[in-house]
Formats: structure tokens, sequence, C-alpha cells
């Protein structure tokens, strides 16, 4: 700084005494000079590197023979691997619907006065997040070992009403659920919990002195605001889930996985297979991620003054002030 | 208006009966008897920490009592009695539906007002009546909408309780107190979350129920206000009340030491 700035807004100088009669210089007008902006040397170079890595990428997806893209292209559609893809499904939305059911009522049960009750609930959390996913389903797969038969009967007898062959009860696909939607219930129970206990005290004092019932306390006043950091975790669970599926491929259920393996083993075409489940199980998480988007929208409700636009709107308003500069100058900024 | 005319005709006694509570080995109510009239204004003054919004809490069972009753309109907060033949009978603990259903004579109006946050102005009043199956929903809307518009809020119906003021969401939060035409109204420091600009329209609104002979139980810091609405002032400190009589006798000729020495350090 070569000048000083006074109260008024013009340059004085130290060596200029101030006279009686002196000419006042005119003010300057700052909104009116032209603005220099700070270079970021470091960002841009950093950016070029990033650049170069990424066309390095993209560049070797299309010269390296080793992609065999016509082998991706000729079973990314295969009937095999859209019934792969179609139990994968299945496992995750069965799995994820009696995780989530039964870690509400588990979350619910730690929270609850009992003492017997919330020991249990503790016990259960605590026992299938001890277990590895993979050990767990296998060990559902091979309950007949352990209990050959399951009934219904007398109580601590052996006396059976009606009894099942364990093998042909629990199935593989009763095994994969099981392993899948208990571990699911254990995580899913502290989510929910942890959204719960997130929600203010006073909340459920104001709903006790309104005297609504237990039901509506719980579904109309208090899971409502624990939505709000229940659901990004609760996208991690399902997300993990649907990744988690193809565990079960180890117990030679034919879920998308298990079907590129058992392709790749006869074909040799390794990496191409690999690539198929890699982009259906990408393709399914963007879904999802989508999803979280819309619906966490949805529950910040009151929770802020505005909500924020889609990315839908904001395409839309970013289009329309493109138009509008190729019309008229200057540009009208376009603001939802 | 005709919403809350009513609430003049229904009585609303409340009778606490040698109450005592502790917290551990803290005692916060030690043995409080007091009786409130229908239809009177009583203020609860005490220093921080005193037991005042305890007090307050236990009239509609959000806080248990160790010893001691209240009663409403002669029935019991949280118990039930049933005679014997021979001997006083037995008090049995309610159900938490029976609590509820006599809950709800009681409105409450918190401090941080407690309103819902994910529910509009309107959805906040309409919850309670239609969860209790009082009213049907376009019925309960209308409730709301008189309501608002008596504690002059009529425009910000479909607001969201973060958009609102705080002494807006405090005049929605006894709007939806009303919703429920409740014998007695308790306000636990109904003004001592807002901005010093904010107070007047709440006191505005507490001042026309006392006028329409609601039972009204106030706990506040705000001693003008107190002279001018209540019948009665209630000072009690460390758990027990020490003094109570009309604001003229209690604010005005305070008769116990430490009532003078609360009033000298308020005023």
């Amino acid at each position: 700084m070569t000048s000083v700035i006074g109260r008024t807004g013009s340059p004085t100088t130290a060596s200029a005494p101030p006279l009686e009669h002196a000419e006042p210089k005119a003010p300057i007008d700052f909104g009116a000079l032209t603005v220099v902006p700070t270079r970021h040397w470091a960002r841009w170079i950093l950016g070029a590197l990033v650049v170069f890595v990424v066309a390095q990428l993209v560049f070797s997806l299309f010269t390296e023979p080793g992609y065999h893209w016509e082998v991706f292209a000729k079973y990314f559609f295969a009937p095999a691997i859209l019934r792969g893809l179609g139990l994968t499904l299945l496992l995750t939305v069965v799995a994820g619907s009696i995780g989530f059911v039964a870690g509400g009522v588990l979350a619910l049960m730690r929270l609850s006065k009992s003492p017997l009750l919330s020991s249990f609930a503790w016990a259960f959390i605590w026992f299938f997040r001890s277990i590895p996913l993979l050990v767990q389903v296998i060990v559902w797969f091979n309950l007949g070992y352990l209990y050959p038969t399951i009934g219904l009967g007398i109580p601590f007898t052996t006396e059976y009403f009606v009894e099942f062959q364990t093998v042909s009860l629990i199935s593989a696909f009763a095994a994969a659920v099981l392993g899948l939607a208990l571990h699911q219930a254990a995580y899913s129970a502290e989510i929910i919990r942890g959204g719960i206990l997130s929600v203010d005290a006073g909340q459920l004092e104001a709903a006790a002195a309104l005297g609504l019932p237990a039901h509506v306390r719980v579904f109309r006043i208090i899971l409502p605001q624990a939505a709000r950091s229940i659901l990004p975790n609760a996208f991690n669970e399902i997300i993990g889930l649907l990744k988690g599926t193809s565990i079960v491929s180890v117990i030679a259920l034919s879920e998308v996985f298990y079907v590129t393996q058992v392709i790749y083993n006869r074909n040799h075409m390794v990496i191409p297979m690999l690539i198929v489940a890699v982009v259906w199980y990408t393709i399914l998480t963007t879904v999802l991620s989508i999803a979280q988007f819309y619906i966490e929208r949805h529950f910040a409700r009151g929770s802020v003054r505005v909500l924020p636009p889609t990315p839908i709107q904001r395409a839309r308003s970013w289009v329309r002030t493109q138009w509008d500069r190729l019309d008229d100058a200057p540009a009208k900024e376009v603001r939802s | 208006m005709t919403i809350l005319d009513h609430t003049a005709t229904t009585t609303g006694l409340v009778e606490i009966r040698s109450v005592s509570k502790s917290y551990g080995n803290h005692e916060v109510l030690h043995d409080v008897s007091l009786t409130i009239e229908p239809g009177e204004v009583v203020t609860i003054l005490g220093p921080s920490g005193s037991g005042k919004s305890t007090l307050l809490r236990t009239i509609n069972h959000l806080e248990t009592v160790d010893r001691g009753w209240v009663s409403i309109d002669g029935s019991l907060i949280g118990y039930e009695h049933r005679p014997e033949k021979d001997g006083p009978g037995k008090l049995y603990e309610l159900k938490e539906k029976e609590i509820l259903k006599r809950r709800t004579q009681v409105g409450v109006v918190f401090q941080n007002f407690n309103l819902f946050p994910h529910l509009t102005a309107v959805e906040n009043i309409v919850e309670a009546p239609v969860a209790l199956k009082r009213l049907s929903k376009p019925d309960a809307r209308e409730l709301a909408l008189g309501l608002l518009d008596r504690v002059g809020l009529a425009d910000k119906a479909d607001a969201y309780p973060r958009q609102l003021s705080g002494g807006q969401q405090q005049r929605v939060a006894i709007a939806r107190a009303l919703a429920l035409q409740p014998k007695v109204l308790l306000f636990d420091e109904p003004t001592s979350a807002l901005d010093p600009e904010l107070v007047g329209e709440v006191l505005d609104v507490i001042r026309d129920l006392a006028k329409l002979g609601t039972t009204l139980v106030i706990v506040t810091h705000e001693l003008g206000f107190a002279r001018e609405v209540s019948d009665r002032i209630v000072f009690i400190d460390h758990g027990h009340i020490l003094e109570t009589g009309t604001p003229a006798e209690v604010l005005g000729n305070p008769k116990h030491p430490r009532t003078q020495d609360f009033l000298a350090k308020a005023l």
C-alpha cells in the first residue's frame, strides 16, 4: 500500500500536510474498478495432473485389447446375467426389509424401560455384529448338521406335532436371507436407535403432554424427525447390503456375481465378465443414490427454510440462464 | 372467539396435597400443598432451582411424585383410588392410556415451545384432536385456523416452526395447547427463551386467556406481568412454599425474608 485511504475515501499521503483551501482530489469509485482475480497456481498444476491421469485411463479403455469389450457387450444383457441380477435385487429387498423392520423393533426394545427387553436387544446386536457375514451365511447353510430336524412341539422335550428336515426347510436362498437379514437387523438397530436419540427430549415431552398415544408418538412425531439422521446411514447400509449379496455366491446361490464366475470359469474371459458385474453394481448403486437424494429432501421439510433445488431444477435454471445470454446482453442471473 | 368461550364454564380445580419429590438425595419438593380454584390465575415465583418448574410438571404427571398426591376436579393424577369396605382402600397406578386421557385436561406451554418442527403451524395444532379421535380432520383444521386467528397468526397457518420468530412459535404452542380445550393451562417460563421485544406479544395472549376464566398456573420471571394478571402469587424456595397471597401482599409487602431478598434482587 503506497497511500493511506482517509475516512472520506480520498487517498492522502503522509508528506502532504492538509491545506485549508487545497483542491480536494475527486474520490475514487472503487465499485467501477477492474478486479484482478487471485491466481491459484498449485490448483492448476494438480488439476492438469488429474486430467492427464483420467485421459490416460480413458485412452487405455479403448486401446487395451485385454478388456475384450465384445465379450462384455455379448454378456451384459445375457439372460443368465439378468436372472442373477433379479436374484441379487430380490435378496436385497427381502433381507433389507426384514432387516430394517427387525432393526426398528430391536431399537425400540433397547430403548425400552424393561431391563429384560433392553438386554435381549443388546445381546442380539452384540452377537450378530460379532460374526462375519460370510461365516454366518455358511453356518445357516449347514444348520442341518446341528439340528437335523426342526419342528413344533412341547417345549424342552422331543415330542413334536410337526417336524421338518432342516436341509429341506433351510434352502440356500433361506440361508442367504437369514444371514443377510440378521446381520442387517443388528446394524440397522443401532442406526435407528441413534436417530431416535438425536430427537430432542422436549419433543417426546410435548407429545406426551398432548396425550398422544404411543404409536402416534413413535410414527408421527419421533420417527419422521429421526429420519433426518437415519437416512444417510440407512442408505449406506442398503448399498452395503446390495454389494454384500455377492457373499452368498459361496453357497452356490446364483446371484449376479456367482453367474459371472460360472461364465468366466467356462470361457476364461475373467476381466470382461467381472466388468459386467462391476457395471451392473454401479448402475444399481447409482439408482439408490438418486433415490436417497429425493427421500432425504422430502424429510428435510421444516428443518431448512427453503428446500435446495433438485439437480433437474438446477439444470433447467442453468439452461434458462444460457438461453437468455444468447438472446440479449447483459444476461439476467436466474436464481431459484 | 366462540372456540374459547366454553372454557369459561368448565371447572378446573387443582389440588396439590403434601407432595414431596427427590432426585437422589436432593429433595426438590418438600411437603408442598396448594389448592388452585377453578378459573384462578396463580403465578409461581422463586429463584432458579427452587422446584417451581418441578411443581408445575407434577400437575400433569410429566414428573411423578414420591409422596402426596395431585388431583384435578377430584380425579387423581396418575392413580385411581379404589375404596375398600374396611379401611381407606388402595391407589392403583393407571395404565398409560388412562394417564394420557387425564393429561388432556391439562395443557402445557413449554419454555422452548417444543413445536413439532416437521409439521406446519396448523398441522401442529390438528395433530392431537385428530389422533385422539375427538374431531374429524376438516373440523380439527377449522378449529386450528380459528385458534391461530385468536393468537394473531392466521396468515402463518402453513409456515413451519423454523420459519417463525420465537414469539410466533410460542403463540402457536399456546394455540396447540388450547386445541384440546383443557381445564387447566400450565405455563413453564413461557417467555424465558424469547428476545425482549417478543415477550409482549406472548404475554398479551396469556392475558386474554386469564380474562376468559381458564385456570392458569404460570411459572415466570416477569414480575410486572405477574402482578397485573395473577389472582394469587406463590413464592417457593428450596422446595418449600414460603409465602402465598395476592400480588399486593407478596410483591408489595413480602413477609418472609427470603421473598424480600428475592424481590430486592429481581427489581
